[in-house]
C-alpha cells in the first residue's frame, strides 16, 4: 500500500477505552480481592451495611471485570487494530467518528450504571447476564454501534483481504449479539402489574426451569468463549507478530482453529448442566464437544508459541514478548483444564466446588489479563508517540503477577479437590463423613492463600496503571513511529 | 473458498453466524416444549414466597447455594430426593447456582424451620459456629415488595399461563385480595418468629423482607 505514509491513524478512541480498561480493571479486580478476603474473614461482610455483603458485591465483580475491563480493552484494541490492519483512518469518516465518539460514551455511562444498580440490589440472578431490562436496552444500543463502527471500517478498507483478527472481533460481536439477545428476554413485571405499584426495574424471564438454565449456560459458557476468548486471539494474532517482528507461522494452522473455534464452542454450553435435569444427550454433547475444544484451541496457542521459532532471545530481551508468550502458555492450560473438567464423572467431584473458580482465574488472570496488559502496552508508544516509562517496572509486574496467579490457581484447584471429595465421603456404617460445616472450615488456609494471590495481582495491575500513565506524560517523546520492539527506558 | 470469503466481508459475515448458531439450535430447541412441563403436585408460588424470592435474588444467595441436587447417593442422603425438570415448571428464573460455597437449598424447608432462619440470618455463626456467611441484619429492617411480586406473578398467569387462580392452585385474584392474602400469610410466619420489631411490623400490615424471605425457604420441599 503506497499511500500508507499519508495515513494519520486516529487514536482519541483508543485513548478513551485505554482509560476506561485502566479504571474498570481496578474496579474490578479491587472487588474482587474484596470478595476473597471475605470468604477467608467473614468479619469483612459487613463493613457497609447490605451494600458490602458478598452476594452484592459478586455481580460487580464479575461484570466489573467481564464487561468493563475487558471489553473495554477489546473495544481500545479493535480501534487500534480495525484502523492499522484495514488501512483506514476513523478521521477520514465524521460519521464513523461520531459512532465511536457515542459506542465509548454509553458504553462508559452503562457501566457507571451498572455498579450502582448491582449495589443497590437490581439484578436479573443469571450470572454475567445480572443487568436488569433498561441497562440490557443500553447494552444492545452500543452494541449495535460498535457493530455499524465495525462494518463501516470494513466498508472503507484499503486492504481487500481482511486479516485473521478482524475475523475475531466480527465473532465476538455476532455472537455476542446473537446470545445476549436470547437470553436476556424477559418482561419488565409493571405491564401487566395489574394495579399493583410495581418497581419500574424488574422482569420476569420468559424462559422456565429446565429451558431457562439450558439458555442461560448456552450465553454463559460463550459469553465467556466470544469475551475471554474469541477477541483475545484476535489481540494476539495482531500484537505477537508486531511486537516480535515475525510472520504468523500457519496460515492454515489460522483457518483450522478459526472456523473450529467457531464451530465447536457453541455446543459446550451443556458441560455446566452435567447431572442436571436438562435432557441427557444434550449434557452428553456439552461433555463431548468441550473434549474436542482442545483442538482449535491449542491450535491457535501453538500457532503463536511456533511464530516464535528461532527468535525465543526475545524473551530474554522483552518483558512485553513475556506477557504474551506466557498469556499463551495460560491459555493452553486453561483449555486443556476445562476439557478435564467437562468430562462427566471430573465433572461429578468438580462442579460446584472452588475448582471451577481456579479454572476460570488462571484462565482469565493468565489469558485475558495479561494478553490485554500486553496489548495497551504495544499501542502506548505509538498512541502517546512516547517511549515505555519503565521496563523494570513491567519486569516487577511480570513476577509479581505472575506469582499472583500461580498462589491463586493451585489454592483452588487444592480447595475444589478437598471440598468435591469430602462432599462424597462415607464412613465404614455408610453415614456421611462430614457435615456441611467441615467442608467449609477445611478452605480457610486455601481462601486465604487464593487472597493473597489476588492481592499479589491487583498490586501488580496498579503498577501496570502507573507504568501506562507515566508513559503518557513522562516517555521520552519519539521523533518516529517503531516499526516492531516498542522501545522502553530500563 | 476461505479466500474469497476473506475477501468478502459481508459473506463472511453470514457464514459465520451460521456456523456460530447452529449449535444453540440443534441443542436447545428439541426438548423445549417437554421440559417445561410441571410435575404433579408442583404449584406456583404465592404472592409472599414470590416477595422472597425476590429477596434471595436481590441479595444474590444463588451466588453461594445451588437449587440442584444431582443424582448421587451422597447428594441425596444429604439434601434429600435429586431434582426433577417439572420441579422447576414454574421458576422464572431458574436459581441452580453454580458454586456451594454453602449447602444447597433445593428441599430445604423439610428440615430447616422458620426460627432456625430467623436466627441464622441475623447471626449465622450463633447457629453455624465457622460458618462464612454474612450476617443479613438489614432484612429484619428492609420492607419486602409485595407489589412487584404480585405483577410477577400477574405477568406470569397472563403472559405464560402459569396456572394461578384455577382448581388446587394458589389464589392470586385482584391486587387487593392479593396484598389482603399475603399479609395474612406473613402473620403465619411471624408467629414463629422471636423479633419483637418484626413482629410489630406484621402486626401493623408491614411485610420485612426476612417475613417473605422465610417464607420462600419454607415452601422449598
Amino acid at each position: 500500500m503506497q499511500s500508507n505514509a499519508q495515513l494519520e491513524y486516529d487514536y482519541s478512541i483508543v485513548k478513551a477505552f485505554t482509560f476506561a480498561t485502566i479504571l474498570f480493571g481496578i474496579i474490578g479486580m479491587l472487588v474482587g480481592v474484596i470478595l476473597s478476603f471475605q470468604l477467608a474473614f467473614p468479619e469483612l461482610n459487613n463493613l457497609a451495611g447490605e451494600y458490602g455483603t458478598f452476594g452484592r458485591l459478586r455481580p460487580l465483580h464479575t461484570n466489573g471485570v467481564a464487561f468493563g475491563f475487558t471489553l473495554s480493552g477489546i473495544f481500545a484494541t479493535w480501534y487500534y487494530v480495525g484502523q492499522r490492519t484495514l488501512k483506514m483512518s476513523l478521521n477520514e469518516s465524521k460519521f464513523l467518528m461520531t459512532v465511536a465518539k457515542l459506542h465509548f460514551g454509553l458504553y462508559f455511562i452503562t457501566i457507571l450504571l451498572a455498579v450502582v444498580t448491582f449495589l443497590m440490589g437490581f439484578t436479573t440472578s443469571k450470572e454475567y447476564a445480572e443487568l436488569e431490562w433498561p441497562l440490557d436496552l443500553l447494552v444492545v444500543v452500543w452494541w449495535v454501534l460498535w457493530g455499524v463502527a465495525m462494518f463501516g471500517m470494513i466498508g472503507m478498507r484499503r486492504e481487500r483481504t481482511i486479516y485473521v483478527a478482524i475475523w475475531y472481533y466480527m465473532s465476538s460481536f455476532l455472537a455476542i449479539a446473537m446470545l445476549y439477545l436470547f437470553n436476556n428476554m424477559e418482561v419488565p413485571t409493571f405491564l401487566w402489574s395489574g394495579d399493583a405499584p410495581s418497581s419500574l426495574m424488574h422482569s420476569v424471564s420468559m424462559y422456565a426451569g429446565s429451558n431457562d438454565a439450558s439458555v442461560q449456560w448456552w450465553y454463559g459458557h460463550n459469553a465467556v468463549a466470544f469475551v475471554f476468548t474469541a477477541p483475545i486471539i484476535g489481540m494476539i494474532y495482531y500484537f505477537l507478530p508486531k511486537e516480535s517482528g515475525q510472520n504468523i507461522f500457519s496460515y492454515k494452522l489460522s483457518l483450522l482453529s478459526f472456523w473450529g473455534l467457531m464451530f465447536v464452542y457453541l455446543w459446550a454450553g451443556g458441560h455446566h448442566l452435567l447431572y442436571s435435569t436438562v435432557p441427557d444427550w444434550m449434557q452428553t454433547m456439552g461433555s463431548t464437544m468441550s473434549v474436542v475444544l482442545i483442538l482449535p484451541s491449542w491450535g491457535s496457542a501453538i500457532n503463536m508459541l511456533l511464530t516464535m521459532k528461532g527468535e525465543w532471545q526475545q524473551l530474554q530481551t522483552s518483558p512485553l514478548i513475556k506477557f504474551m508468550i506466557l498469556a499463551s502458555t495460560f491459555y493452553m492450560l486453561s483449555t486443556i483444564e476445562g476439557p478435564i473438567q467437562a468430562i462427566k464423572s471430573v465433572n461429578a467431584i468438580a462442579h460446584f466446588t472452588d475448582w471451577i473458580p481456579g479454572h476460570v482465574h488462571d484462565g482469565v488472570l493468565g489469558w485475558v489479563g495479561f494478553m490485554t496488559m500486553a496489548s495497551l502496552f504495544h499501542m502506548a508508544p505509538r498512541m502517546f508517540k512516547r517511549e515505555i516509562y519503565s521496563k523494570s517496572l513491567m519486569e516487577t509486574q511480570f513476577w509479581l503477577q505472575t506469582v499472583g496467579i500461580v498462589f491463586y490457581f493451585t489454592s483452588m484447584w487444592i480447595a475444589g479437590i478437598t471440598q468435591g471429595m469430602m462432599w462424597r465421603a462415607y464412613d465404614e456404617y455408610g453415614s456421611l463423613l462430614y457435615s456441611f460445616i467441615d467442608t467449609v472450615e477445611v478452605l480457610h488456609p486455601y481462601y486465604t492463600i487464593r487472597a493473597v494471590g489476588g492481592l499479589f495481582y491487583l498490586v501488580g495491575f496498579f503498577i501496570f496503571a502507573y507504568n501506562i500513565y507515566k508513559t503518557a506524560t513522562a516517555g521520552r517523546v519519539l521523533d518516529k513511529e517503531p516499526a516492531n520492539a516498542s522501545p522502553m527506558a530500563s | 473458498m476461505f479466500h474469497w470469503l476473506e475477501q468478502k466481508p459481508f459473506f463472511f459475515a453470514v457464514v459465520l453466524f451460521l456456523t456460530v448458531a447452529f449449535a444453540g439450535f440443534v441443542t436447545i430447541v428439541p426438548d423445549f416444549a417437554k421440559q417445561s412441563q410441571p410435575t404433579v403436585g408442583t404449584k406456583p408460588y404465592t404472592v409472599l414466597e414470590l416477595a422472597g424470592r425476590q429477596v434471595y435474588i436481590k441479595d444474590s444467595c444463588n451466588a453461594c447455594h445451588s437449587q440442584l441436587i444431582r443424582p448421587f447417593k451422597s447428594e441425596t442422603d444429604r439434601y434429600g430426593m435429586y431434582s426433577l425438570s417439572g420441579e422447576y415448571a414454574y421458576d422464572r428464573p431458574f436459581l441452580w447456582g453454580s458454586k456451594r460455597a454453602g449447602p444447597d437449598l433445593m428441599r430445604v424447608g423439610n428440615y430447616r424451620t422458620t426460627d432456625w432462619h430467623e436466627n441464622h440470618m441475623m447471626n449465622p455463626s450463633d447457629v453455624v459456629p465457622g460458618t462464612v456467611m454474612p450476617k443479613y441484619p438489614h432484612q429484619f429492617t428492609n420492607m419486602a415488595d409485595l407489589a412487584t411480586a404480585y405483577a410477577n406473578a400477574n405477568t406470569q398467569k397472563e403472559l405464560f399461563g402459569v396456572p394461578y387462580d384455577t382448581d388446587g392452585m394458589p389464589k392470586l385474584g385482584s391486587w387487593a385480595e392479593a396484598e389482603a392474602q399475603a399479609k395474612e400469610d406473613a402473620k403465619l410466619i411471624a408467629s414463629d418468629m422471636k423479633n419483637q420489631s418484626v413482629k410489630d411490623a406484621v402486626a401493623n400490615g408491614q411485610v420485612p423482607e426476612i417475613v417473605a424471605l422465610i417464607a420462600y425457604l419454607n415452601s422449598l420441599k
